[in-house]
């Protein structure tokens, strides 16, 4: 069975009790990263009037050894209001808040990667660094298949499908559709979607954003994406290999310049920055999935568009190196770079942390470095 | 056989037409009240010539108790009294839904009605101004009798993923806990948040913080809009504490409690005051925890799945394994509110509260005093 039970609920229904008015009240969803690094939860509460900025929303807590991150005897955790932004399932004046966990004691928790990139994007704010992150993945049923393939076995091979339209390339657009304008409604900073090469397999990209943003509204567009594939009864998977064999995996290729990078000669920043990334490529694998790197062994294979996970490369226009320059970069001597190593299921706080480190921090070796 | 009822599948936008037809100035209003388990809900619906402004305007009305489990057929009778008025979700303004008590044809409270005696003790105890919340958790089956989105012949993957969770894998029927959600909303519920639970097809709402009495009403109330609109969905409500056996949680109705002196400066003094009295009375309480005097919970206080075992008392800063818990920003802040873990999902929030108030605020000596009710339903309001 390709969609949910809950598809079954009469959405007509649905739309009379969602169309019932609230007078003053909000209601608030406070959303958080749980102790995977990767899964999402959400909890909402009522507000007596509308948050006008995140000032407005209280703290609160949850139970946190039913999400993979304390022990029952010591469950209560902490969630700091983060970044705000419309609701596009409950709609105005109803708000989607993004959060930071602290453990009982007020310190971070383990996946509270945001806290530390807040810190070193304010050492560089001066310098303006842009992002831009092309998230992909992949569209599943309930029962674990990609959406659209036959159930015994597989599609025809890739090829057709990059780009595709009509309803032998394209399989789950409706969830593309539905999610690009839930997250421009939202105020998500959503620049573009395209089909992938693998069938059901999709991709949005979110930028530019600067500094801090770019977690930001990367985390809560794939918040909006677990909604709106719960809604349509289908699942979105991060995986980076959903499928072994000739099948592509799913990245989050990640897209850098700074102010310096975009101007006049700024092609010299990037082959500089380029240069210092050759050297620490084993620190960024180890930021760029959840698991260290055990992710991305899987997807990183040197075929399939990807580069070897064992080795850095850097090239103009080329697909399968660590670091692709554009080639219209190339030519007009300025613009980005494009880091292709990041896993679909990374988390973008560390990885644009760990490009400001590297390439504007100057860091050397194996340790991110400490300062106070 | 389908996961949601035949009803479901009637077609609402025939619905939608009549349900938009004008009734001009009559109106209807639906009795709600607890029938003899307990547990179940029961409403009828009668026309007034107008719309109704507040509770007075409201008659009193009677039913057919040999029907509710409350009465034998020769002297069926019962009266019901409105006691709490709320906006209509389900017809609209300016219809109302009326929770009422249930008295016995000698106008005395039936066996199930403990808003009788919560409104004595509440009354006793109104100077500490006690405020209330109720975590309400509960289960949705399929028409089918099997928890809903569950698949036919087997289980979902153990639990882990499903506390707070999103996803057509994580959460099974947020349809329904939003459309709740608004229902609430509109009929002036204090409903103050929802989230899913640790078991999947599991979730749970809130109610509160409420003043004394009023916590019992609002929590009645928001259980039958929940029926209400699980019904609409063709899916079923379960309060059972522990519907599925297994490695799989049970469900409860975490209760939280505070008076005024807990709420200011230093009332941390007075929390473990009260924790202290209620740990000398640990029974009694859990025969008022679930409507079979503590059967029911005996299926889900184990002392596994963030319970406390049913044989103890304890108490504990962010223990979700003890009896009571106190949450870590009251044992730093010192001052607040305590969490009670025992009550069972299918509690009665008149009982819970009651004995409560009574156990925290009055001397012992007026402990389980038993009250005469004639004064107060005697006469008819009409």
């Amino acid at each position: 069975m390709a969609t949910s039970a809950s598809t079954k609920l009469d959405k007509a229904v649905k739309h009379q009790y969602m169309d019932l008015p609230q007078g003053d009240k909000v209601q608030a969803m406070y959303i958080w990263v749980d102790g995977s690094g990767e899964g999402l939860r959400c909890k909402t509460r009522t507000l007596d009037s509308e948050p006008k900025t995140i000032q407005d929303l209280p703290e609160w807590n949850f139970d946190g050894s039913s999400t993979y991150q304390s022990e029952g005897s010591n469950s209560d955790m902490y969630l700091v209001p983060a970044a705000m932004f419309r609701d596009p399932f409950r709609k105005d004046p109803n708000k989607l808040v993004l959060c930071e966990v602290l453990k009982y004691n007020r310190k971070p928790a383990e996946t509270n990667l945001r806290r530390m990139c807040e810190k070193i994007m304010t050492m560089v704010d001066t310098q303006h660094p842009w992002f831009g992150m092309e998230q992909e993945y992949t569209l599943l049923g309930v029962d674990g298949h990609p959406f659209g393939w036959p159930s015994n076995g597989f599609p025809g091979p890739q090829g057709p499908y990059y780009c595709g339209v009509g309803a032998d390339k394209a399989y789950g657009r409706d969830v593309v559709e539905a999610h690009y304008r839930a997250c421009l409604y939202a105020g998500v900073q959503i620049c573009g979607t395209n089909a992938e090469v693998m069938p059901a397999q999709w991709e949005f990209q979110v930028g530019p954003c600067e500094g801090i943003n770019m977690g930001d509204h990367l985390w809560i567009a794939r918040f909006i994406l677990h909604r709106v594939c719960e809604d349509f009864g289908v699942v979105a998977s991060f995986d980076p290999k959903p499928i072994p064999g000739n099948w592509n995996g799913a990245g989050c290729h990640t897209n850098f310049s700074t102010k310096e990078m975009r101007e006049d000669g700024g092609l010299k920043i990037i082959e500089d920055s380029i240069e210092r990334l050759s050297k620490r490529h084993m620190y960024h694998i180890r930021a760029y999935d959840p698991k260290g790197g055990l992710d991305n062994a899987r997807r990183l294979t040197g075929h399939h568009e990807t580069s070897n996970i064992g080795e850095f490369s850097a090239g103009v226009a080329n697909r399968g190196a660590s670091i692709r320059i554009p080639r219209t970069v190339g030519q007009e001597k300025k613009g980005y770079f494009e880091d292709r190593r990041p896993s679909a299921n990374c988390d973008p706080y560390i990885v644009t942390e760990a490009l400001i480190r590297t390439c504007l921090l100057k860091e050397e070796g194996e340790e991110p470095a400490e300062y106070k | 056989m389908e996961s949601v009822s035949v009803s479901s599948q009637l077609n609402k936008s025939v619905r939608q037409q009549y349900m938009q037809l004008p009734q001009g100035a009559r109106c209807q209003v639906t009795y709600v009240w607890i029938d003899g388990t307990g547990e179940g809900l029961r409403n009828k619906t009668r026309s007034l010539e107008q719309e109704p402004k507040t509770l007075q305007d409201i008659p009193e009305w009677n039913f057919d108790g040999s029907s509710t489990y409350q009465a034998e057929g020769s002297n069926s009778d019962m009266y019901l009294i409105p006691v709490a008025m709320f906006r209509d979700p389900f017809t609209l303004d300016p219809n109302k839904l009326v929770l009422c008590e249930v008295l016995k044809y000698n106008r005395l409270p039936a066996e199930t009605n403990h808003r009788a005696r919560c409104k004595k003790i509440m009354e006793q105890v109104k100077e500490e101004v006690i405020w209330f919340g109720m975590e309400q958790e509960y289960t949705l089956f399929g028409a089918d009798g099997h928890p809903f989105g569950w698949p036919k012949n087997g289980y979902p993957r153990p639990q882990g993923p499903y506390y707070c969770g999103v996803g057509a894998d994580c959460a099974y029927g947020r349809d329904v806990v939003e459309c709740h959600y608004k229902a609430c909303l509109y009929a002036g519920l204090n409903i103050y948040g929802t989230n899913a639970e640790v078991m999947p097809a599991q979730w749970e709402f809130q109610i509160g913080p409420c003043e004394g009495l009023d916590m019992g009403d609002h929590l009645w109330m928001a259980r039958f809009l929940l029926h209400r609109v699980c019904e609409d969905f063709g899916v079923i409500l379960t309060l059972d504490p522990k519907p599925m056996m297994g490695n799989w949680n049970g469900a409860g109705c975490h209760t939280n409690v505070s008076t005024k002196a807990m709420r200011e400066e230093g009332g941390l003094k007075f929390i473990e005051e009260a924790t202290e009295k209620l740990g000398k009375r640990h029974k009694k309480h859990i025969e008022h925890y679930d409507p079979h005097g503590g059967r029911d919970n005996q299926r889900r206080l184990t002392g596994l799945h963030e319970t406390s075992s049913i044989h103890d008392f304890s108490t504990g800063v962010a223990n979700r394994a003890a009896s009571i818990r106190i949450p870590r920003h009251v044992g730093q802040e010192k001052k607040g509110y305590f969490e009670d873990r025992r009550p069972a999902a299918n509690c009665d929030p008149y009982s819970v509260t009651m004995v409560l108030a009574e156990t925290m605020l009055l001397p012992p000596e007026l402990h389980d005093k038993e009250y005469k009710f004639e004064k107060e339903y005697m006469f008819d309001k009409e």
